[in-house]
């Protein structure tokens, strides 16, 4: 059974009078433990597709099974549990809280956990997600003292938290270098592979799309190409080809995030 | 309680993020609150004063005021008829057993200069019973005699206000001459101090002379103003104020239904009014007050929505990761209400300081009652939460994308 199921999404902006048509009928069935690339033009609805997927949003029409369940059509409050438990999300813009060091924003999910956790043990699971990322010994850097790379990763580590068994990340890359694209990646097939953690990643490069299993790409609110990724790249032997530069430390400072 | 807790902290850290903001909204609140408290405190001092000046004057007295204000019709001040005559109060003496002591009374403000010192106040023409009923000692010298109010002599018995202004402080100035009106009258005693504390009107900060005196001498007038008469026991009083208005009305030929042009009151009906007028002003000033209350919530209410509107991505990812609406909505409002309870408890503070100050430094009398704190500490409560619930409520129906895409 796919651990996501969608079909013939639909969902239409209205801005004014203009009917915007993101998602013109979209079809798509994700096993559990694949690494989805989602590739496409700016504004061909890879972004729309994908907040829905993660529950931030509601299609206008069309059915979204997640684990057998329909979610299309919850409410509010049950959706915010489906992203607080099943879903981990990574936005292109990091969106850390700003002056809150990375160990309290990784433990932020917790906060708005229906179950109690008491504060040893968020303290305990934020400090094994940053282990995951490779940044244990960051946890007390605030936001704008870490590199974009790092921002990324501690947005990652945020996402795990809860042990989702998917992974949404919408160009998690679009504000990093190469080098810093490369460790990112590296992050996400380990977490694919060695946790089986299922992935829907977007990136409008193809370049990156082929650290994934299989590539879809959208065009005008439909998918025209669906294949799997038969010269797959691997981020780790790539990083151990590239020279070395200081190995903790990833590129350049990006955009500084929400909060 | 946990959740509470961790709330908290999230709320106290945004606060502590934008100090002088926190600061300047909570200003609002502080003053609003101390005000509030200091307003009552001062109200509820004024009414204890009352009681305290009820008590030291003695409550079996009976006082008779020319004139009813009380009157439809025609309305005259207290004191406004002329009607009430010496005469009067020689009848109230003699025919009423029950009442111990009377003294005739009139009062006029003027100026007593000494020397090169003068010193306005009022000097109250009243009989040689007055000390008595009041159980009002000298301090230096005696009180008037029968005799100096049947020849209307020219003494004055000063009040130790006036004696300190005019004469300074421990000096026994009986023997000397005074000027009132331009006229010399000799100073024949010094009313030991009955103590400020009552705020308003200071009873030391007088002068008195026999009635004769001040009619003829002062004022020009043949009536008398009021008549000041103490009962012989506690349990007489009613009675004796019902026969000295029987009495009255018989002496001025008044009818049946029709008014009196005079009015009795005891000691006691006269707190009770005083204390009623207190109770309307301290509840005035406390209205008052509280309209800054209100603006210091308003204050609040304007803050949390700029709030809301530049975190508005930062309620966007806490959705995203799961926050649902109420926990938006109840981290706000938790904001809002630390907000309020802090500023409200800087409040409380800072109003007891201003009613010790009051007291200190102005000598008027403040009391700050627990109802008082409980009652500012409830309503800053109340109106972090009032106002604090809109821009709580709007944070929490923001839409998790739009909130994220916000600029
Ligand atoms: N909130 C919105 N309101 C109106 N139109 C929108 C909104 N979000 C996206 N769109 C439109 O929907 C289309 C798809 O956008 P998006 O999913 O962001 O594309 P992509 O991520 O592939 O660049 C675009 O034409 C975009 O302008
Ligand atoms: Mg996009």
């Amino acid at each position: 059974m796919p651990v996501i199921s969608v079909r013939n999404l639909r969902k239409t902006y209205v801005v004014g009078d203009i009917q915007v048509h993101a998602l013109r009928g979209v079809d798509l069935d994700v096993e559990a433990g694949e690494f989805l690339s989602v590739t496409g033009p700016s504004g061909s609805g890879k972004s729309t597709f994908m907040h829905i997927l993660g529950c931030l949003d509601r299609p206008t029409s069309g059915q979204y099974v997640l684990d057998g369940q329909d979610v299309s059509m919850m409410s509010r409050d049950a959706l915010a549990k489906v992203r607080n438990h099943r879903i981990g999300f990574v936005f292109q813009g990091f969106n850390l809280l700003s002056r809150t060091s990375a160990i309290e924003n990784v433990e932020l999910p917790l906060l708005y956990s229906r179950d109690h956790i008491r504060g040893a043990d968020r303290h305990a699971r934020a400090r094994a997600a940053l282990e995951i990322v490779g940044l244990l010994d960051r946890s007390h850097h605030h936001p704008n003292q870490l590199s974009g790379g790092q921002q990324q990763r501690v947005a990652i580590a945020r996402a795990l938290i809860n042990n989702p068994s998917i992974l949404l990340a919408d160009e998690p890359t679009g504000n990093l270098d190469t080098r810093t694209s490369v460790e990112v990646m590296d992050v996400f097939q380990r977490l694919n592979i060695e946790r089986g953690i299922t992935i829907l990643l977007i990136t409008h490069e193809h370049d990156i799309a082929q650290y994934g299993t299989r590539t879809v790409a959208f065009r005008d609110g439909h998918i025209v190409s669906d294949a799997p990724n038969t010269q797959r790249r691997w981020a780790e032997v790539e990083m151990a080809a590239l020279p070395p530069l200081d190995p903790s430390n990833g590129g350049t400072t990006n955009q500084a995030a929400a909060g | 309680m946990m959740r509470l807790l961790m709330i908290l902290r999230v709320a106290l850290k945004a606060l502590n993020r934008n100090k002088m903001r926190t600061a300047l909204t909570m200003l609002g609140m502080i003053i609003g609150v101390a005000a509030v408290i200091a307003m009552i405190a001062l109200g509820k001092g004024a009414q204890a004063s009352i009681e305290d000046q009820i008590r030291s004057a003695g409550t079996n007295i009976i006082n008779v005021m020319a004139g009813n204000f009380m009157a439809m019709g025609v309305r005259q001040g207290s004191g406004a008829s002329n009607t009430l005559t010496p005469e009067d109060a020689a009848a109230i003496r003699n025919q009423i057993p029950t009442a111990q002591y009377v003294a005739a009374g009139v009062s006029t403000r003027n100026q007593i200069i000494a020397g090169h010192q003068n010193w306005q106040t009022r000097i109250q023409g009243t009989d040689v019973d007055l000390p008595l009923m009041r159980s009002w000692p000298m301090k230096y010298g005696l009180f008037f005699t029968p005799q100096d109010v049947t020849t209307a002599a020219k003494v004055v018995v000063l009040g130790a206000v006036v004696s300190t202004n005019l004469f300074g402080e421990e000096t026994d100035p009986t023997g000397q001459i005074v000027r009132i009106k331009n006229q010399p009258f000799k100073v024949i005693g010094v009313l030991a101090s009955k103590g400020a504390g009552t705020g308003f009107e200071d009873q030391d900060d007088t002068a008195m002379v026999p009635y004769t005196t001040a009619q003829k001498k002062l004022m020009g007038i043949q009536h008398i103003q009021n008549v000041t008469i103490s009962a012989s026991s506690a349990h007489e009083v009613k009675a004796t104020a019902e026969a000295i208005a029987q009495l009255l009305r018989t002496r001025h030929k008044i009818m049946d239904g029709n008014n009196d042009d005079f009015m009795v009151r005891t000691m006691e009906e006269m707190a009770a009014m005083r204390t009623e007028t207190t109770k309307t002003m301290t509840a005035l000033l406390a209205g008052i007050a509280g309209v800054s209350l209100l603006v210091g919530g308003i204050g609040i209410m304007n803050i949390m929505l700029v709030s809301v509107t530049e975190r508005t991505r930062e309620i966007g990812l806490r959705m995203a990761i799961g926050a649902r609406g109420s926990d938006v909505l109840t981290q706000f409002l938790v904001e809002a209400v630390v907000l309020s309870l802090f500023g409200g408890s800087i409040g409380i503070a800072l109003g007891f300081g201003i009613s010790w100050g009051v007291t200190e430094f102005l000598t008027w009398p403040t009391t700050i009652s627990s109802e008082a704190v409980l009652l500012s500490f409830g309503f800053s409560a109340i109106i972090g939460i009032f106002f604090g619930f809109y821009p709580a409520t709007k944070a929490a129906k923001l839409d998790p994308i739009e909130a994220l895409r916000f600029e």
